[in-house]
């Protein structure tokens, strides 16, 4: 599945290890919630880039303890229907203040990509080939929106509340 | 009316072109039809039983008249020239074409009417009291609030694939006419004792399999932390509804097992976390929503003058004025119901020519403004009194002053069989015999209030647990029966309606209706007793017995 980051086609950095799997001396690895709750000091002590897969069915709160020391926290659509992940993202981000890499695994499709993006994510690993390619134009299709997220954005709310005040001086 | 600004018309066409791209991938078989459901049910379009359906949304209910002759023409360019207005203010196109949706979307977008989220596991179009802001003794316009809310709520990002479908009503008036206690967020705008305004937040009501009315979460949020709220809510739903049984995703689940005081405290911990952040409203951008609210230049007018007086005479006047104009908050002013339930007619239909009409109408006696109701009518929310006489007299020739507003044969009922792909049994034919057996507006009149709810099926979209008698199809052997319930009601004093026996066959269910209304005739203590009152009183056994001792 291609990887989108930062807008790009790239190439993925991190390996998967799974829990029985000797972690490698060096290299950035992507391993899961249980693993990593199992000894998170050591691990985050660890001397390369380290993600972990976070279930879209538990509290990301668990996380706050290390979050500046992950370099990747990839939440998950078991189907682009469940948008539990989108709720993680943002509680992340605006929340918790997490500044490592959001990334979307699962069922990510390009309907959902302005969505993701909003939320914090960013970088996406996109189920089509062609979706990938798309991304640009899909992420751009909307100039204003309504909800304040922490995408920098301003809200239509915010953009008005900025034009009163303009207009009233 | 709401003027929408640039920063509105800019969403609304972008989605349209969003749409039109997803129903072109459609078309090609780059999406699959599991992959453009959602994204097709997101704006509004259904497959049903013989076409696509397409269901448009109307923000608490209000249209201008522009826009309704935009449906009007809808209706009569990419439909078979009518539609059919909803309990949730919409409106529903049945025979429309999938490649025809984007351009009549896009003919839509240019008065300012969407289908964003008007189905779909999503926040749904926010409902209003069809008075608002012109009904006496309102805290203030909950339109305005109606308004940020839909902005909010509209392509949110984060709740656009909730467990299931939410939906907001919002009231402002003691007077429930919002149905507020059966919506998965129920909103009533109150002023505390500082003279703050802000909500009494209720959640967890909603129909369907499992009926629930909501309850109080919180007596008041104030207007500036309503979204931070909410989205805690919203939030709190979309982590812990559930998702493995669709029958069980509705928050009204969640609050049900969480229990009430369990579930606020969730809230509350979720609302720690945002409250007072980027969602907090302040007072210049509530004001620059309300200052796009448009009210009409309402005159001084008289009370009681020449033109009414004159017509007191008419006796069909008279009854069509005693039963479907309801005092104005202005004086001289009236609000003026419009039934959509003419005797033997399927309830809620509109044809284009009668939208078009009623839009002329709307401009010469309304302020050029119409309001949906949640009752399948349609309101002029600002006619003078003096005008009134003239106004009936169009409307009747019309077929649109059916005298019937509120009385036994103004039926909710939802399309049941007749177009519904989930249905078990046809709810139009039971609602156009009942409305031909009780046509006399003297039996009417005598009967009083008396609110007949129809569903099609357990889904409840024609709200018949909260029927005062409410009538549910069910399949038994591969035939229609219906299971009758009375005394629920969707007021202030919401209740849900009691089953009084066994399910009766299609062709018994005008019969039994009759006899419950007998039944009431003869047991209720005055003239003014309502029907739902003489229930509450009397309990459903004296009902039960009159209907089942003969069958
Ligand atoms: C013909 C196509 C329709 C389909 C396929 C459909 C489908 C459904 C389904 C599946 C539910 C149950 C949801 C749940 O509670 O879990 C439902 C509920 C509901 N629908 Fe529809 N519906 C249709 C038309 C309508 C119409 C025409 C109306 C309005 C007249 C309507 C208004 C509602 C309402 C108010 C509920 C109750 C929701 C609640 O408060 O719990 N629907 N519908
Ligand atoms: S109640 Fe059932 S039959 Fe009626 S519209 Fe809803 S889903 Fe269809």
């Amino acid at each position: 599945m291609p990887l989108v980051k930062n807008g790009q086609i790239t190439a993925d950095e991190f390996v998967a290890v799974a829990d029985d799997v000797e972690l490698p001396a060096e290299g950035a690895v992507l391993i899961s919630a249980a693993r990593l709750l199992a000894d998170p000091e050591r691990l985050v002590a660890r001397n390369s880039p380290l993600g972990v897969i976070w279930p879209n069915n538990r509290d990301v709160a668990e996380l706050k303890p290390w979050l500046d020391r992950l370099a990747l926290i990839a939440l998950v659509f078991p189907t682009y229907k469940d948008g539990r992940a989108h709720s993680q993202a943002r509680r992340l981000r605006e929340v918790y203040g997490y500044r490592g890499e959001l990334r979307a695994t699962g069922q990510v499709l390009r309907d959902q990509f302005t969505f993701l993006v909003r939320n914090g994510f960013d970088a996406l690993d996109v189920k089509k080939e062609t979706d990938a390619h798309a991304f640009g134009e899909a992420t751009h299709r909307y100039t204003e929106f309504y909800q304040p997220t922490g995408d920098g954005h301003r809200s239509a709310l915010q953009l008005r509340r900025q034009r009163h005040l303009t207009s009233a001086t | 009316m709401y003027a929408y600004d640039d920063i509105d018309r800019a969403i609304v066409h972008e989605r349209v072109e969003e749409f039109r791209d997803q129903v072109s991938r459609r078309l090609s078989g780059e999406l699959t039809e599991d992959e453009f459901k959602p994204l097709r049910l997101m704006n509004g379009v259904y497959l049903q039983l013989h076409a696509y359906m397409f269901r448009v949304a109307i923000p608490y209910g209000t249209l201008s008249s522009a826009q309704l002759r935009k449906l009007a023409h809808v209706a009569r360019t990419y439909d078979r020239g009518y539609g059919h207005f909803t309990t949730r203010q919409n409106i529903q196109f049945n025979w429309i074409a999938l490649k025809d949706l984007p351009d009549a979307l896009a003919d839509l977008a240019e008065v300012g009417i969407h289908a964003m989220q008007t189905s779909g596991n999503c926040t749904r179009n926010v409902t209003a009291d069809q008075w608002a802001g012109v009904a006496p003794g309102e805290v203030e316009d909950p339109r305005v609030w109606a308004e940020i809310l839909r902005q909010h709520t509209a392509l949110h990002p984060e709740f656009s694939f909730l467990p299931r479908k939410f939906k907001f009503a919002i009231t402002a008036s003691d007077h429930d006419r919002a149905a507020i206690k059966i919506h998965d967020i129920g909103l009533k705008l109150v002023r505390n004792d500082a003279g703050e305004t802000g909500f009494e937040v209720l959640v967890g009501g909603g129909l369907g399999r499992s009926p629930f009315i909501g309850r109080t979460i919180k007596s008041f949020v104030a207007g500036r932390d309503i979204l931070s709220y909410i989205e805690a809510v919203l939030r709190v739903y979309n982590q812990y509804g559930r998702r493995d049984n669709i029958y069980k995703a509705r928050i009204k689940i969640l609050v049900h097992e969480l229990g009430i005081e369990k579930f606020a405290a969730e809230v509350e911990q979720a609302w720690a976390e945002i409250a007072d952040g980027p969602l907090t409203l302040d007072d210049e951008m509530i004001e620059d929503i309300r200052s796009r609210f448009i009210y009409p230049a309402y005159e001084k007018l008289p009370a009681e003058p020449d033109e009414l007086r004159a017509a007191a005479g008419d006796a069909r006047f008279e009854a069509w004025r005693n039963n479907s104009v309801a005092p104005h908050r202005h004086d001289g002013y009236a609000i003026v119901t419009l039934s959509l339930k003419p005797a033997g007619g399927p309830p809620g239909d509109a044809t284009a020519e009668q939208m078009d009409a009623v839009a002329d109408l709307a401009d010469k006696y309304s302020f050029g403004e119409i309001r949906v109701g949640h009752e399948q009518n349609l309101v002029l929310p600002h006619v003078a009194r003096r005008d009134l006489p003239a106004l009936w007299a169009a409307l009747d020739k019309l077929g649109l002053a059916t005298p019937n507003v509120g009385l036994v044969s103004d039926i909710i009922a939802c399309p049941g069989l007749d177009y519904c792909s989930l249905a078990n049994a046809r709810s139009i034919p039971i609602a156009q015999e009942l409305s031909r057996r009780f046509a006399s507006p003297e039996t009417a009149a005598l009967i009083g209030r008396l609110h007949i709810n129809i569903s099609g099926c357990i889904n409840a979209c024609g709200h018949h647990h909260v029927g005062h008698i409410g009538i549910l199809g069910v399949e038994k052997n591969g035939e229609e029966f219906y299971q009758i319930t009375i005394g629920g009601r969707a007021d202030e004093g919401a209740e849900l309606g009691e089953l009084i026996g066994p399910a009766v066959p299609y062709g018994e269910v005008a019969d039994v209706i009759e006899d419950i209304v007998e039944a009431y005739l003869s047991l209720r203590q005055r003239p003014d007793e309502l029907f739902v009152d003489a229930v509450k009183r009397l309990g459903v056994e004296p009902f039960k017995e009159r209907v089942y001792a003969t069958r």
